[in-house]
């Protein structure tokens, strides 16, 4: 039922959507995470208790995240062509999904830090631990199964996001289902990207959900 | 080993009313190997009293010394290097849920940067000594409550710490394992002569294994001394209404309304006998009735073991004349027990 050409169509744009997620994920968790963990530990009463800090780098992140999606993608153009070169294709539609997923993360990063136990972290400076090994230690090791909880929601979100770079010449599935599935009325096409879109949703969802489990050791059996 | 002088710790209240003192006028001397208890109703302060002595509360003014070193004059490098020496234990173990066993009482190791093989080596005798050597690589949500009790001693052990404070261990566990716990820590105790600061709103737990203790109040420490001397003449209310429950002062009702202050027709003194610690070298009871030949008639009573020695009161009436009961008394007092007469108790009516 789809020729040959729209399957690999179909198989172009997953790889590129995949490209852009993963890329994107993993930059915007190398900048979310620290961010999330400084958000959490210097909050009122925490570990490095720093409202100046706090304040600033939440409005950042509020900033950002209050922008919807698609004049976020718009309005940073300069800033993608400065990185990347270029405003147009896959490439550079990281830029933008990557500026929207740190923030996320790190909302997300600093939820799963919050959430660890006051009594874990009073125990460690009990023992003489410095900030840093706090968080190293204890921090990051108990927030993991919530981390993972929220990498997971931020990846099934960029899947979403990277859906709409097509836009702006982004590539991708989505770009796929509104060019051949909308434009050029093939439903047959818009059906199978919506397919592909789901199923790879839940095999990311699922994948996380399983890291999770797994490093979660609170709820364990005797 | 511990000295506190003078401690004040006062927060400002939030949106500007008066300050709360948490702590004021507190001075607390703790001996080198001894088991010091601190015990108060929730909001006494005991718990704030208790960060006081490795830092983790800051006191408003005062002096902290633990082991000669003024805590409070301390850098922030070198106060993380005195908590080594200094165990904590907590109510709610606050061992981490993703470490195994093993790993959690390695914690405080790997933190001061010790070697894996010489922590290895640190560890698994202390896994032996709190009796978890089978669950070494189990993790704390697969332990019961004394079990991951036992991890959080173990791992407070395990930088050979001089002190070893412990906030309410046992509050969180069932009277069987709190008893165990008890015992662990009188027996670490005694073995390594550690000393240990506990805090505690139950008097069981002062009973059963401190020698001193200090009764809070309102952030003030009320009444301090041996606990054998606190528990034979409480001063304080407070204190009484801790106290009392233990060696039950009182007399049951229906006893009570046979007594009367006066000697009246055919009545027989009753007299309250309390022990104290020191041990009778005389089973003086019998002791009284055979030389004596005089009866008593056991009312009430209640004894119990504090540090190793009997504890408590008995309430007899005498059954024989005034010299007799003279004699008895005396007879008890030369045994170095209590002794003061109630009343009298008239002749039952029926």
């Amino acid at each position: 039922m789809l020729s040959p050409q729209i399957i690999d169509l179909l198989i172009k744009g997953l790889i590129d959507t995949l490209q852009m997620v993963a890329v994107s994920g993993a930059i915007g968790t190398l900048i979310g995470l620290p961010i999330g963990v400084m958000l959490a530990v210097t909050g009122r009463g925490e570990l490095l208790q720093n409202f100046a800090f706090n304040k600033v780098m939440g409005a950042v992140v509020n900033m950002t995240r209050s922008t919807p999606f698609i004049i976020l993608v718009v309005a940073i153009i300069p800033f993608t062509r400065l990185i990347a070169g270029t405003s147009i294709g896959t490439n550079a539609a990281i830029v933008p999904l990557t500026v929207a997923a740190a923030p996320f993360i790190a909302r997300v990063v600093e939820n799963a830090v919050r959430e660890v136990d006051r009594g874990l972290v009073e125990a460690a400076q009990a023992m003489g631990a410095t900030p840093f090994q706090i968080i190293r230690k204890v921090l990051l090791p108990e927030a993991l199964p919530g981390i993972v909880a929220g990498l997971t929601l931020s990846a099934v979100s960029l899947v979403g996001y990277s859906a709409m770079v097509g836009a702006v010449g982004g590539g991708g599935l989505g770009d796929l289902g509104i060019r051949y599935g909308y434009q050029r009325f093939l439903p047959e096409v818009m059906l199978a990207v919506v397919i592909v879109l789901i199923v790879l949703v839940q095999i990311v969802q699922s994948t996380g959900d399983l890291i999770a489990r797994r490093v979660n050791k609170r709820n364990l059996k005797s | 080993m511990i000295t506190l002088t003078n401690i004040h710790k006062t927060y400002a209240a939030r949106g500007g009313g008066a300050p709360v003192h948490a702590l004021a006028d507190i001075d607390l001397s703790i001996e080198r190997g001894e088991v010091f208890g601190i015990i108060g109703r929730s909001g006494a302060g005991k718990s704030t009293l208790l960060r006081t002595v490795n830092l983790l509360e800051s006191p408003s003014s005062g002096s902290v010394k633990v082991d000669g070193v003024e805590m409070t004059a301390l850098s922030a490098a070198e106060l993380r290097q005195a908590r080594h020496s200094i165990g904590m234990i907590f109510q709610h173990f606050n061992l981490l849920s993703s470490r195994t066993v093993f790993d959690n009482v390695a914690l405080p190791l790997e933190l001061a940067g010790m070697a894996r093989a010489e922590i290895r080596k640190t560890v698994e005798p202390l896994l032996d000594l709190v009796g978890l050597a089978d669950k070494r690589d189990r993790y704390p949500a697969e332990l019961s409550g004394g079990q991951k009790q036992r991890v959080g001693i173990a791992r407070a052990l395990a930088s050979k710490p001089k002190v070893l404070l412990s906030d309410e261990a046992t509050s969180a566990l069932d009277p069987e394992t709190t008893t165990q716990i008890l015992h662990l820590l009188g027996d670490i105790n005694r073995r390594l002569g550690l000393t240990i600061v506990l805090i505690t709103h139950e008097i069981a737990v002062i009973k059963e294994i401190c020698h001193k203790v200090a009764v809070m109040e309102g952030g003030r420490v009320i009444e301090q001394g041996p606990v054998f001397d606190i528990f034979a003449h409480p001063k304080h209310p407070t204190t009484r209404s801790f106290v009392d429950p233990v060696i039950n002062r009182g007399i049951p009702d229906s006893l009570r309304d046979r007594l009367s202050p006066q000697p009246g027709p055919g009545s027989n003194p009753v007299l309250r006998i309390t022990f104290t610690g020191a041990k009778a070298t005389t089973p003086v009871i019998s002791a009284i009735s055979r030389q004596l030949n005089l009866d008593l008639n056991i009312w009430h009573g209640q004894i119990d073991e504090i540090q190793g020695a009997p504890f408590g009161t008995l309430v007899v009436e005498a059954l024989g004349d005034q010299a007799k009961v003279d004699a008895a008394i005396a007879l008890v007092k030369e045994n170095n027990l209590g002794v003061e007469v109630l009343g009298h108790a008239l002749p039952a009516n029926h």
